[in-house]
């Protein structure tokens, strides 16, 4: 590796640490959920190391518990799921020239929410050493913190794992407010989206929305009113 | 575990591979169209505003620790604290809350 690529991938590593420490808390429980569904140790921490999904992950345990179809899993997995193709698309955008086809694959294992979050909160351009950097810690923290919640079930004071549960939030706010007091634009959207999230959480009639097809609808709706009054300037100074 | 088992969680990885990996490899060229453009930058935004509220006051247990925690996290987050900074801040503000209220 040159110094500049260890660079990129130390880079990565350390804005991963708090997504890894999220994760090592989320998978906990995640482990603990499995082996009560009657999961072995094994399989749990395959399902971890295989999705790195916490609520495809969560349905798909429901779906194996339940002895449901195959079909009826891989249904849920792309419903709750395909909010990864908007961030995969969004991600595609942004990664430097220097991507081939085979670390594109490799890459798109990792996107999760947030490491989407980070990566997509760079000002510039990613390289593959640093999205290396940034997906192989959380990885580890996802498949370490379901085999610690499987085999050991709870090692963390209760209210200390409660606690560690809005570390990723704060992750979250870490990246839009700074964004949204920059642009008027970003305000918006987020202010929108948060609008429709508490809408369909708490208005009865929407109720029927699955949590994954919510965060699609809303994520949507605010894109599409931002990008329709607070469009961004033209990149590479194309004009259509 | 069951070969049974080994197909569902197969069917899992590769749905869920599938839905992150096809648009990146699909979409290999710049987008010109400004709509599109536009829409795709406020994507993360929009999905980390919509994901953060109002799950975020559940995310503890109790409303109180998490809306400390959520204050303390905005507050950091506007002076532009870093990301570990703002989610252990978070984190211990929520902490100290249950501990002590």
């Amino acid at each position: 590796m040159s110094q500049s690529s260890r660079r990129e991938f130390f880079g990565g590593f350390k804005d991963s640490i708090p997504i890894a420490l999220g994760y090592l808390s989320v998978s906990f429980g995640f482990g603990i959920m499995a082996v009560s569904n009657g999961l072995s140790v094994f399989a749990a921490v395959l399902i971890s190391m295989t999705n790195l999904t916490s609520a495809g992950q969560v349905a798909g345990l429901t779906v194996i518990a339940s002895g449901g179809g195959l079909i009826e899993m891989a249904v849920a997995q792309l419903v709750i799921n395909l909010r990864y193709s908007l961030m995969s698309l969004s991600l595609s955008q942004k990664l430097d020239g220097k991507f081939t086809w085979l670390s594109r694959l490799a890459i798109s294992f990792g996107i999760t929410d947030e490491i989407f979050a980070v990566a997509s909160g760079r000002s510039k351009e990613v390289s593959k050493q640093y999205m290396a950097g940034l997906i192989s810690l959380p990885w580890v923290g996802w498949a370490l913190g379901t085999l610690l919640g499987a085999a050991a079930g709870e090692i963390l004071p209760e209210k200390l794992k409660l606690a560690l549960g809005i570390a990723i939030y704060g992750m979250f706010v870490a990246i839009f407010v700074p964004a949204a007091r920059k642009a008027v634009g970003v305000l918006i959207v987020v202010i929108v989206a948060v609008a429709a999230s508490c809408c369909i959480r708490y208005i009865p009639i929407f109720s029927g929305i699955s949590e994954g097809f919510s965060i699609i609808i809303c994520t949507v709706l605010a894109a599409v009113i931002g990008a329709v009054f607070f469009p961004v300037k033209q990149e590479g100074g194309s004009d259509e | 575990m069951t070969v049974k088992i080994l197909i569902y969680i197969i069917v899992m990885a590769v749905v869920t591979y599938l839905v992150r990996m096809l648009p990146m490899m699909v979409f290999r060229r710049k987008i010109k169209s400004r709509f599109l453009q536009s829409f795709l930058y406020y994507v993360p935004y929009a999905v980390l505003g919509a994901m953060t509220i109002p799950a975020v006051f559940y995310a503890t247990g109790d409303v109180l620790s998490a809306s400390i925690g959520l204050a303390v996290a905005f507050l950091l987050a506007f002076f532009g604290q870093s990301l570990i900074v703002v989610a252990l801040a978070a984190s211990s503000a929520a902490f100290l809350t249950m501990l002590f209220i």
